[in-house]
């Protein structure tokens, strides 16, 4: 980090002004001549790899049903209490499902805990960064919200298997 | 006394206990599954495996003798390296399917699994398939994959349940647990096997799936379903009872309570038929007024009766401090026309817990002061009396007459005035010309006394809408802790209802009584003080496991097996 320097201990050169004005400027064009990053979003989409922590999606198998047998580990290790699950039977031979899971977008911190505690790859991290609400119940994401057709997930959950 | 070392600890013992018993006294925990100190001892399981001196083997803890001068050892590398294998062959067949399983999270598998093994298993061929989800009786599901044939289900039924219900069928690793043949397991104390099930191959159909045990908060209580008052533990989560579960005290209950008990006796709570605030009669109809107006009401109108025209009907489901103060109300306003109703279920009873008396303090409510007084009018009396119209007015603590049958139903028909405290509407509240909604028993402090006469404590373990979990000192979940008001968790049903001796207090004002207190356990202080029965007694010395009240002559309570 440069030293911030006080008044009295600038030399003669700096104190003339002119030339750092000059240095300055020399950057401002430099810069003007490099490759654009910025993005003109909402436009243009910032596409996320795999790595990417976006925000928690359940994982709905091709038979329309979701991986979740409602364990409540994501539940419990969430550390900022952002998942509610209730569990209930179904005739499936997975025994139980989520009869209910929300998770409260207000308090979620995109740790990824939840997916990383998750036995049954059931939870992932997803790309979509895209959050806005207009209330605190517009927050609350169902089941409705969460789910997500597991070829829509085919990145994420290859990372998964290559990198946990 | 004989000595026995036991990890360089001398312990003392009895002639005739065994190194699992004997250590368990001093303190030291012996890992067992099939064991349970109230069983008989099978040692099957073969994870109490531990090294005594001089001999050859690692022994079972569970079966083998203490005796003088043993020296035991219990973490030696020999015991540990036995532990792991046994956990090992025990997990050989063992589908593993804890994120399925209601007991995980106070499974013993997963415990000792934790503590006891190193993790690995070298079995790589395919697992046994037993049945999963199979219905043994009309309260328990099996899951035979679960189960680590520990017997401890098989015993109880045979030893404690005294039905011989249960078997295990075929050999190996293909054993498993069945009725016998054209029978059913359902007798009266079956889901004790899911509490003592070290697994969780017997899980609770009632219970099954409606919360992870980390969920809940769980408070010492007493049960309400009859006069045995087995000490009990209630569940809540999302300020909703989820499940009873039985809680150790040799006198009055040991490690067991009846199934009736434990599905019957909190469903109410939460019940869509709960009282929710004061209401009083106008055209016919009950409508809500606020605390003030119903109790003004109650007091205008008791005032406009002789003292010989009113009776006061206490109540055996109500706590000792409610009746006591009930019964002082009657004392100042000059009422002698005091009892409560009786409710016995003749011949509904078994020789382990169940009792006739379905009610859980009528002892306490009749020493707290509820019988009559100077010639006053005892329970049949009053309703005689009120079928002829000689008593006009009733006022009833908790409990539903109508509810005993027709007969009453009519006779309170009769009433120019009744006034009720209930938890739930009923067909008395159907008469009523004033409600008032009284705290159910896990919303509220008190004490029980049971048939045997033990004080028993009652602990708040729900809200109302006038307490508060953390204010109260309540025992809280996670959830509990950290829910803010946004939280949709955190809005179980709350209702506004009162420890019926708050509202009976308030209404004593009215007449002139200066019965003040702030808490359950300021009642209380004042009836040991007053009450030779409840003499020295105290929340404190009461505590978790009750205490005997004095001067009654009962029947010792005899120890249950
Ligand atoms: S990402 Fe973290 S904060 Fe968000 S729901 Fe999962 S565990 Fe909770
Ligand atoms: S950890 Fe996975 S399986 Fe368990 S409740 Fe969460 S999403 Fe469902
Ligand atoms: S069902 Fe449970 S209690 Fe019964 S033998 Fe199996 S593991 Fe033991
Ligand atoms: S025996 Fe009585 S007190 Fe015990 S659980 Fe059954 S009903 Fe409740």
């Amino acid at each position: 980090m440069p030293v911030k320097k006080r008044k009295k201990d600038l030399n003669l050169m700096e104190n003339l002004y002119i030339p750092e004005i000059a240095k300055g400027l020399a950057l401002t064009f430099k810069t003007m001549f490099k490759p654009k990053v910025t993005m003109e979003y909402p436009e243009v989409k910032f596409q996320p790899p795999a790595s990417y922590r976006g925000r928690p999606v359940l994982v709905q198998e091709e038979s329309g049903v979701e991986r979740c047998v409602a364990c409540g580990l994501c539940s419990r290790v969430c550390p900022a209490l952002a998942i509610e699950v209730r569990a209930s039977e179904t005739e499936l031979e997975k025994e139980r499902y989520p009869e209910k899971f929300e998770i409260n977008m207000l308090r979620c911190i995109f740790c990824g805990f939840c997916e990383e505690v998750c036995p049954e790859e059931a939870i992932v991290m997803s790309k979509d960064y895209e959050l806005v609400f207009t209330d605190r119940e517009d927050a609350i994401y169902g089941k409705d919200k969460l789910l997500v057709p597991v070829a829509n997930l085919k990145d994420r959950l290859e990372f998964l298997r290559n990198f946990k | 006394m004989p000595k026995i070392t036991i990890d360089g600890k001398e312990l003392e013992f009895k002639q005739g206990q065994t190194i699992i018993e004997a250590a368990k006294q001093g303190g030291i925990d012996i890992p067992h599954f099939c064991w349970h100190s109230s069983l008989s001892v099978s040692g099957n399981c073969r994870i109490c495996l531990v090294e005594v001196e001089k001999l050859p083997k690692l022994v079972i803890a569970c079966s083998t003798l203490a005796a003088d001068g043993m020296v035991v050892q219990t973490a030696s590398q020999k015991t540990l390296d036995a532990r792991n294998a046994v956990m090992e062959f025990i997990l050989i067949n063992h589908p593993l399917d804890c994120p399925i399983c209601d007991e995980a999270g106070e499974c013993k598998l997963q415990d000792y699994a934790y503590e006891h093994s190193v993790g690995e298993s070298r079995f790589v061929e395919e697992k046994n398939h037993k049945d999963k989800r199979v219905q043994l009786g009309p309260r328990i599901m099996f899951d035979g994959e679960r189960c680590i044939s520990c017997s401890r289900c098989i015993r109880f039924s045979d030893e404690i349940a005294g039905k011989n219900q249960l078997t295990f069928v075929k050999r190996g690793d293909r054993v498993t647990i069945t009725t016998f043949p054209g029978e059913s397991f359902d007798n009266n104390y079956t889901l004790n096997t899911v509490d003592i099930c070290p697994v969780g191959a017997l899980t609770s159909a009632d219970f099954r799936f409606k919360s992870r045990v980390w969920e809940m908060s769980a408070t010492d209580s007493v049960c309400v379903g009859c006069s045995r008052g087995c000490n009990t533990e209630v569940w809540v989560r999302d300020n909703k009872i989820q499940r009873l579960t039985p809680r150790h005290n040799e006198a009055v209950n040991s490690h067991w309570m009846c199934d009736y008990g434990r599905l019957n006796t909190f469903k109410f709570v939460n019940d869509e038929t709960r009282v929710d605030g004061p209401s009083i009669r106008r055209e016919g109809q009950l409508i809500k007024v606020s605390w003030d107006e119903a109790l003004n009401l109650a007091h205008d109108r008791l005032r406009e009766f002789k003292t010989s025209e009113i009776a006061f009907i206490g109540s055996a489901f109500a706590t000792a401090e409610d009746n006591y103060l009930f019964a002082r109300l009657a004392k100042h306003m000059g009422v002698h026309n005091i009892d409560f109703a009786r409710h016995i279920a003749h011949g509904d009873f078994d020789n382990l817990l169940l009792l006739e008396d379905k009610t859980p303090n009528s002892l306490g409510a009749e020493l707290a002061g509820i019988k009559p007084e100077h010639g006053g009018l005892s329970f049949d009396e009053i309703m005689e009396a009120v079928k002829i119209k000689k008593i006009k007015a009733l006022y009833i603590l908790e409990d539903d007459l109508a509810g005993l049958g027709e007969e009453y139903a009519a006779a309170l028909g009769k009433l120019d005035l009744l006034i009720v405290h209930a938890v739930n509407y009923n067909k008395t509240t159907d008469y009523a010309d004033v409600v008032l909604p009284s705290a159910a028993f896990a919303e509220k402090n008190g004490i029980f006394v049971n048939f045997a006469g033990t004080a028993q404590r009652l602990k708040p373990a729900t809200t109302t809408l006038e307490t508060d979990r953390a204010l109260d000192g309540m025992s809280m979940s996670r959830w509990d802790v950290f829910g803010t008001k946004f939280d949709r968790w955190a809005n179980g049903s709350r209702y506004d209802a009162r420890p019926s001796w708050r509202i009976v207090s308030m209404l004593s004002q009215k007449f002139g009584l200066k019965l003040k207190f702030q808490m359950a356990e300021e009642v209380f202080r004042s009836l040991s003080e007053h009450n030779k029965h409840f003499e020295g007694l105290d929340y404190d010395n009461i505590g978790r496991k009750g205490a005997l009240v004095k001067n009654i002559s009962l029947p010792v309570p005899e120890k249950i097996k």
